[in-house]
């Protein structure tokens, strides 16, 4: 410890004990009863409390181990994690369709959690490996493989939401130099994706097409060396792939992923089956006013409206009690931590330390993009939590161990 | 670009964020409602409806109980629905069809299937309740009417329409409000104000508790109750008297304007309108379009008046100056009013009457000179009319009286612009309009403006606004029935009334002779007229009779009306002389009249006009 110490990002520090304890406050609100307390350890916010303190000892530990122990054993902490979710198919416990977790007395263990801790850690160690260069096929594959695998395994599970966020890492590569053409590539599937959903087949196909030759043409007029072939390959790919749009959709997702990708673009409407929880946390949210209906106040909270409210739908009680000044801090909270980390990332000079920094900030962008955006019924219903304020053990420990890693490794920037 | 794209985004989502927050809880209010709607049960609290008492304290309404049962359709499991239907005693397809209508309104909020079953099934379907998942019973304050009579003064409540809702804000559709008569008069008395109770309801619609602590929890307000000038002893016996005769009473304590009968046949059972058969009984009532049960003959029957409204011409003439209690007048069985046009009076040849006289033999022709010179008194006929006019509507003729009922005609008194446009200006004199001497031609009165001329003629000069609301939960009513000044002096009363003193005493109301009790009155008999297929056919005379009583302190002023009863003394006169004494004395000495007049049956007067045949009048 010793001078690092007082190295330490405390604004971090400060921001998570501010959010951890927001957290507790709304999980407390959610399922308030008489016995309701933070040490009746058999009720939500009693458990959130216990791993609020268990996860404050694996931070103390974590800031008094050298930083280099991280970077060392990134492997083989990637290594375990990768058996402790293969182990899950084994010895794992299903809860509601999922064999996410392993049960140890009354106390449930999510490894897909602390997957997102040991894979960050096994990225930047193989990205800031000095023979390692993205721009090489083989890089990439190992690379690809190292994320892609917990992924699968995740999905196996399944548990679709949690393997999402891996995407993240995608942010990492590209920060460290992955072709730009991956980036328009992610960005053209995408939209084309939800264009193709949404707009007649045939019209999309007589755009891009009328559009290319056109910036063909007018790319010709600048440079008369511009060849036609690249314009013509992607004409060809992006129609191909519009086209088949139809058919992923309706072969590839399951009905309820239909749903709720319809749901959200407007395309069904439906209060009572698959997009209630969408609406009910927008009727939370939205009854919240300026400033809530007030702490323990909230009449959608209490009725129970809203499903996994004091997990993934927690943003719906915070809007509704704390109203728009509640949440907006929390919104105003989580993009000042992240950029606060992208910030602290770019001044270290350790690649490793880097790169880490780089995919903590992803996978929180991530879980914050998600998570609040389905609760405001803007993205898709995917159920992933969102950080240090919505219950479950397993996620908070697992970010306090990201957070205070990269802490960690930021406070100890200067011992190379 | 790669180094600040996260970081970019970020920003962006955060504003698009913080965007939509905005959107959802400040712009949008919608939310608000959706939230209130989804967690926040409103539950109205209904204080009993008041009590009606009459003006010795006999309870005249009051409230039973009635239960609906209620069911939650998502609620409801499969039962056994031919028991239920026994138990119950409904059809089954009623069953089937109301359990469809609940399920097509709401599937989580409750409907009613069965409404309104009595106290027994209520006992009965209790024991079983448990076997029928998703039901319950919600209890339900209906009207107990005490009395089997009255119905035209008490009126009614029924469920609010979408009108009422519409008018005022404080109703709900379901809700009860008062449709007639006092319920509707006084309808924010006995209503009192309801309270609101606030629940918390979970998704599964389930209340989990009160709702902020109740404080946002109304309590409702007692309602009051009224107690009536209405005389239930009275107005039961003259609903007894007039029996199978279609015609109004109404009498008026004269010191004070309160009503302590009115009286309007054929009437109903007010417990027709309550309960489960309400809507059915009202129809079978609005339907009789002969007997008209739900008009009010009393407050709502336009009769020429006849002969009583001499007393009145008598006293604008006197207050005129035009004549004086000697003036006479020569009556040759009548006289000609005018060249070639004869009234007919019952007086002898050669009789010579004076005022006193000219009342107790209703003599048409001391009125038909009087008429004429009070008409004539001014340098034009309008003029005159004008006077004559002024004098009446200080009566209270010619327009609405004021009481506390919600119905009635304003009557009609003629003034010259009348006539001008009927016969021109300057077309008509006194002889052209010498009917409205005698009561008969354009003059309309309704009875409830006879019984209180009478009560004016009773008080020599001032009468009180006629009403029927003594308190209210005991306290006294502010002083809104006021008194009002009649333009007659004072002093021009006492021949009139000692007129129509011998009316009863040697005139053409002997019938109404009370033993002890100087009864003033005067008879009447109206032609009237009405239309058979188009032509204008006459028919048997109205009956009427006016009188108050005792001569020197009055206690009661009473109108009595018999539509086609002939002549007043026929029927009128013994009927009023009856209730005079029912209530002045308590008791009936003449029963023999009692039970001519109860018995008495003139249906087939009201038939000739519909039988299709010829018929014959005042027969």
């Amino acid at each position: 410890m010793n001078k690092s110490f007082y190295r330490l990002d405390w604004i971090i520090i400060a921001l998570y004990i501010a959010l951890v304890g927001y957290g507790l406050i709304n999980i407390y609100s959610t399922n308030y009863n008489e016995n309701s307390s933070l040490f009746n350890f058999g009720i939500p916010v009693g458990k959130q409390f216990l791993f609020f303190i268990v996860s404050i000892l694996v931070a103390v530990i974590i800031l008094i181990t050298k930083a280099k122990v991280f970077e060392r054993f990134a492997s083989i902490f990637y290594l375990i994690s990768i058996l402790s979710l293969i182990g899950l198919f084994i010895f794992g416990k299903k809860i509601s369709g999922a064999t996410s977790w392993y049960a140890f007395g009354g106390v449930g263990l999510q490894p897909s959690e602390f997957v997102k801790v040991t894979t960050a850690l096994a990225v930047s160690k193989i990205l800031s490996e000095i023979q390692f260069n993205l721009k090489k096929i083989k890089s990439l594959f190992q690379i690809g493989f190292v994320i892609v695998l917990p992924m699968i395994l995740i999905i196996l599970q399944p548990d679709p939401g949690t393997a999402l966020v891996f995407v993240g890492f995608f942010f990492v590569l590209f920060r460290e130099g992955l072709n730009v053409i991956f980036l328009l590539t992610i960005i053209g599937l995408i939209f084309f994706f939800i264009l193709a959903l949404i707009a007649p087949i045939p019209f999309i196909i007589t755009s891009i097409i009328t559009l290319l030759i056109s910036m063909y043409f007018f790319s010709k007029k600048l440079n008369k060396k511009t060849s036609l072939l690249p314009y013509l390959l992607v004409i060809f790919l992006s129609c191909g792939y519009v086209s088949s749009v139809d058919y992923i959709f309706n072969t590839v997702f399951e009905q309820r992923h239909r749903d709720r990708i319809n749901i959200i673009l407007g395309k069904e409407l439906d209060t009572q089956g698959i997009g209630y929880n969408i609406n009910q946390s927008k009727i939370a949210i939205g009854s919240g006013g300026w400033d809530g209906k007030g702490f323990l106040q909230g009449t959608q909270t209490k009725g129970d409206f809203v499903p996994q409210q004091h997990t993934d739908y927690i943003f719906s009680t915070i809007g509704e009690e704390w109203g728009f000044y509640g949440s907006s801090i929390v919104v105003v909270a989580f993009c000042f931590l992240i950029i606060r980390i992208l910030y602290k990332t770019e001044n270290l000079k350790n690649k490793f330390a880097r790169t880490y920094g780089h995919s903590l900030a992803a996978i929180l962008f991530l879980h914050f993009f998600i998570n609040i955006g389905m609760s405001l019924g803007l993205v898709p219903t995917i159920g992933i939590p969102l950080p240090f304020i919505s219950y479950g053990g397993s996620s908070l420990l697992a970010f306090s161990c990201l957070l205070f890693i990269f802490l960690n490794l930021d406070a100890n920037r200067l011992n190379e | 670009m790669r180094k600040s794209l996260l970081a970019v985004l970020t920003l962006i989502i955060g504003v698009v964020f913080i965007a939509r927050l905005l959107q959802l809880q400040v712009l949008s209010t919608s939310y608000q409602k959706l939230s209130d709607n989804n967690a926040i049960l409103a539950i109205s609290e209904y204080p009993e409806r008041g009590f009606i008492y009459d003006r010795n304290g006999k309870l005249l309404v009051a409230n039973q109980a009635a239960y609906d049962i209620m069911i939650i359709p998502e609620n409801v499991i499969p039962f056994d629905t031919l028991a239920f239907c026994t138990l119950v005693n409904i059809p089954k397809k009623t069953l089937i069809n109301n359990l469809k209508k609940a399920r097509r309104f709401s599937k989580r909020l409750p409907s009613v299937v069965v409404n309104q079953i009595s106290k027994e099934t209520y006992a009965r379907l209790q024991e079983q309740m448990w076997k029928y998942e998703g039901f319950f019973i919600q209890k339900k304050s209906l009207r107990d009417y005490q009395i089997n009579f009255g119905a035209n003064i008490l009126g009614y409540v029924s469920e609010v329409n979408d009108n009422d809702i519409k008018k005022e804000e404080y109703y709900q559709p379901g809700e009860l409000i008062g449709r007639q008569g006092i319920e509707k008069s006084y309808e924010k008395e006995l209503r009192g104000e309801k309270g609101k109770r606030f629940l918390q309801k979970d998704r599964f619609n389930r209340i989990i508790g009160v709702y902020k602590n109740k404080s946002f929890d109304i309590d409702p307000k007692v309602a009051k109750d009224i107690q009536l000038t209405l005389d239930a002893t009275l107005q039961e016996y003259g609903e007894f008297l007039m029996q199978n005769k279609r015609g109004g009473i109404v009498a008026i304590e004269p010191s004070s304007g309160e009503i302590l009968a009115l009286i309007s046949t054929p009437s109903y059972n007010p417990n027709l309108l309550v309960g489960r058969d309400r809507t059915n009984n009202y129809r079978k009532l609005a339907q009789d379009t002969l007997a008209k049960p739900l008009f009010d003959r009393g407050l709502q029957a336009l009769y020429p008046p006849g002969s009583p409204f001499k007393t009145l011409n008598a006293l604008v003439a006197l207050q005129e100056g035009v004549i004086t209690p000697e003036t006479k007048f020569k009556c040759n069985e009548g006289h000609y009013y005018a060249r070639g046009a004869f009234m007919k009076c019952h007086c002898r040849k050669g009789s010579q009457n004076n005022l006193l006289k000219g009342i107790y033999n209703s003599c048409n022709t001391f009125f038909a000179n009087t008429y004429k010179r009070i008409i004539e008194k001014h340098e034009t006929p309008e003029k005159g009319l004008n006077q004559w006019n002024e004098h009446l509507k200080s009566f209270g003729l010619g327009n609405y009286l004021g009481y506390d009922l919600s119905i009635g005609k304003k009557g009609f008194i003629p003034n010259a612009a009348y006539y001008d446009q009927w016969y021109s200006k300057g077309g008509w004199k006194a002889a052209t309009i010498i009917s409205n001497a005698i009561g008969q031609g354009e003059v309309l009165t309704t009875p409830i403006q006879l019984a209180n001329f009478t009560a004016a003629i009773a008080n020599r000069g001032h009468y009180y606004t006629p009403h029927f609301l003594r308190s209210v939960s005991g306290d006294s009513i502010p002083r809104k029935f006021v008194r009002k000044n009649t333009s007659i002096d004072p002093k021009h009363f006492e021949v009139v009334i000692d007129g129509m003193h011998k009316v009863v005493e040697k005139g053409t109301a002997r019938v109404a002779r009370i033993k002890g009790i100087e009864v003033c009155g005067k008879t009447g008999t109206a032609e009237n007229f009405t239309k058979i297929n188009g032509v204008r056919t006459q028919l048997t005379d109205h009956s009427i009779f006016v009188a108050f009583a005792p001569k020197d302190d009055p206690k009661i002023a009473i109108a009595v009306f018999i539509e086609n009863g002939y002549w007043g003394g026929r029927w009128a006169a013994p009927i009023a002389s009856l209730m005079i004494e029912k209530y002045i004395n308590g008791e009936i000495i003449r029963s023999w009249l009692e039970k001519r007049m109860a018995d008495g049956n003139i249906s087939s007067e009201y038939e000739k006009p519909y039988s299709g045949k010829p018929f014959k009048i005042n027969e």
